[in-house]
């Protein structure tokens, strides 16, 4: 067996070189919750590792045009530590803190959440509905795309050889705009969603909805933007009508699976029945801004 | 194959070993560093046995590498006591019977003083979200988390 090579690059340019370089499977280490479970299982032997976690800025959150950007390697206790943000994206920083327990939430991060492109994974439909956008480095430079683009099918990315998201960058949020995440699932604690709800919204001074995104995780191979749900609200006051226009939207997105969690029915109504209650959680949170 | 020589601290002494890239920070401090206070449990990041601070951080060192802790601060059990001097929660733990088999005991002593350090006054809720990644297939979880409730009013004075 070939041996199995671990690097610390301190420069981003570094990384991208280690990575591309690599003839075998190079693999990107920030937190490794996702990572060194699956290297016990033997589902993922890398004859590299990356770890991120000594270049620079990998750990900083830095306010940037009004919002925020996240270094790669920020993990979920320390975001939810960083009291500016905490406020400007609630549901964000609700949705990640889901994340495992304590200890997981020491190194978990968002982008690996993100990269590890599992569908229940409960960072992203909040990251997808809050717009954000993830910066790539690589080979051919640099560039960024919405969150959404990165996950293609369950543990596949659309990251090409030699890429690694360096950030997320979350943007800056008009007045009266709040964001949440639900997700369910069967047990209160530490465990994988059934299905995920994330929506961010910005009322204008009468409470109607002026602006919305709706994300679904755990309903389909990636995280699913909802344009329909979103649709269904906005010009709204989230009146039972409008809610309901919502609730049906998101059931008719779902592609879901069924397994021991829940099955495909099961799915498609409770995507309808969070949709509607985290709605309502991000009013009460734009209405108090 | 060629091992990494890791130079790190832990409980506070500098420590070194030779390890595999894929070698976990738990199999690391128990079969290289002989230190077998931290327990392996499940070795997935369920089970909390392996909970360690990695500078200052609660964690598994599960799912840890042992090659990332070079320059690292690591606290493991074998910190807690000043010689005979049990910690507070140690004390609690033995007078609240909250240890049978005490394969947990280390894990949830670990991440108990963790929460105690950032809140000296939670609130149950608080202290069994916090200790949710601690399993216990004995005991039993009232009794542990009466012990961290009473060592937190304790340490309150
Ligand atoms: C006990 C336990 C409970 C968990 N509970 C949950 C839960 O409730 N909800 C949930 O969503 N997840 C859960 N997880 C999964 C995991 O913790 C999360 O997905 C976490 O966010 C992964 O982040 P990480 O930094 O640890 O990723 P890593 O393990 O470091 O990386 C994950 C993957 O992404 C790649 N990667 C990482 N960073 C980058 C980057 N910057 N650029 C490109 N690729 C990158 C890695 O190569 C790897 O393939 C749990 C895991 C455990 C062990
Ligand atoms: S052994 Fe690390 S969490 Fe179970
Ligand atoms: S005392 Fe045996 S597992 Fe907790």
């Amino acid at each position: 067996m070939d041996e199995m090579r671990y690097e610390t690059p301190t420069s981003v340019n570094a990384a991208v070189k280690l990575l591309a370089g690599e003839k075998g499977l190079a693999k990107v280490l920030a937190g490794g919750t996702d990572l060194l479970v699956q290297m016990r299982g033997e589902t993922v032997v890398p004859n590299l590792i990356v770890d991120i976690k000594k270049i620079a800025d990998m750990k900083a959150i830095k306010k940037e045009k009004g919002g925020f950007r996240v270094g790669a390697a920020v993990s979920g206790a320390e975001l939810g530590e960083h009291p500016e943000l905490s406020k400007m994206w609630p549901g964000v920083v609700e949705a990640t803190e889901l994340i495992g327990s304590t200890q997981v939430q020491g190194r978990a991060t968002m982008t690996g959440n993100l990269c590890n492109a599992s569908p229940g994974a409960d960072s992203v439909p909040a990251l997808i509905a809050a717009g954000a956008l993830a910066a790539i480095a690589g080979p051919n430079g640099k560039r960024e795309v919405p969150v959404e683009q990165i996950p293609v099918s369950p543990g596949k990315t659309s990251l090409a050889k030699g890429e690694f998201v360096t950030s997320l960058f979350l943007p800056k949020r008009p007045k009266k705009s709040g964001d949440a995440y639900l997700r369910f699932i069967p047990r209160t604690e530490m465990d994988i969603a059934v299905v995920g709800c994330g929506i961010s919204l910005t009322l204008d001074k009468a409470g109607t909805v002026l602006a919305a995104r709706v994300a679904l995780g755990a309903v389909a191979p990636t995280a699913l933007l909802v344009d329909a749900a979103a649709n269904a609200i906005i010009g709204t006051k989230l009146e039972d009508a409008a809610l309901d226009a919502l609730a049906a939207a998101c059931s008719a997105a779902c592609r879901p699976i069924d397994d021991k969690r829940g099955t495909k029915e099961f799915r498609i109504q409770i995507a309808g029945v969070l949709a509607r209650r985290v709605a309502l959680i991000a009013r009460a949170r734009a209405l108090k801004k | 194959m060629s091992r990494h020589h890791i130079s790190t601290t832990i409980n506070g002494d500098s420590a070194e070993f030779l390890c595999d890239t894929d070698e976990s920070l738990l199999d690391c401090i128990r079969n290289e560093l002989h230190m077998t206070g931290t327990k392996e449990g499940c070795g997935t990041g369920d089970c909390g046995a392996c909970s360690v601070l990695l500078d200052g951080r609660l964690v598994c060192s599960c799912l840890v590498l042992g090659v990332e802790a070079a320059g690292k601060k690591i606290d493991t059990i074998e910190g807690m006591a000043q010689g005979d001097k049990l910690h507070p929660l140690q004390r609690n733990f033995l007078e609240h019977a909250a240890l049978q088999c005490g394969i947990c005991t280390p894990g949830f002593l670990i991440a108990a003083r963790a929460l105690l350090e950032k809140n000296p006054n939670p609130t149950e809720t608080e202290v069994r979200f916090w200790l949710a990644g601690n399993l216990c297939r004995c005991t039993g979880y009232d009794k542990i988390v009466r012990a961290v409730m009473a060592t937190a009013a304790e340490l309150r004075g």
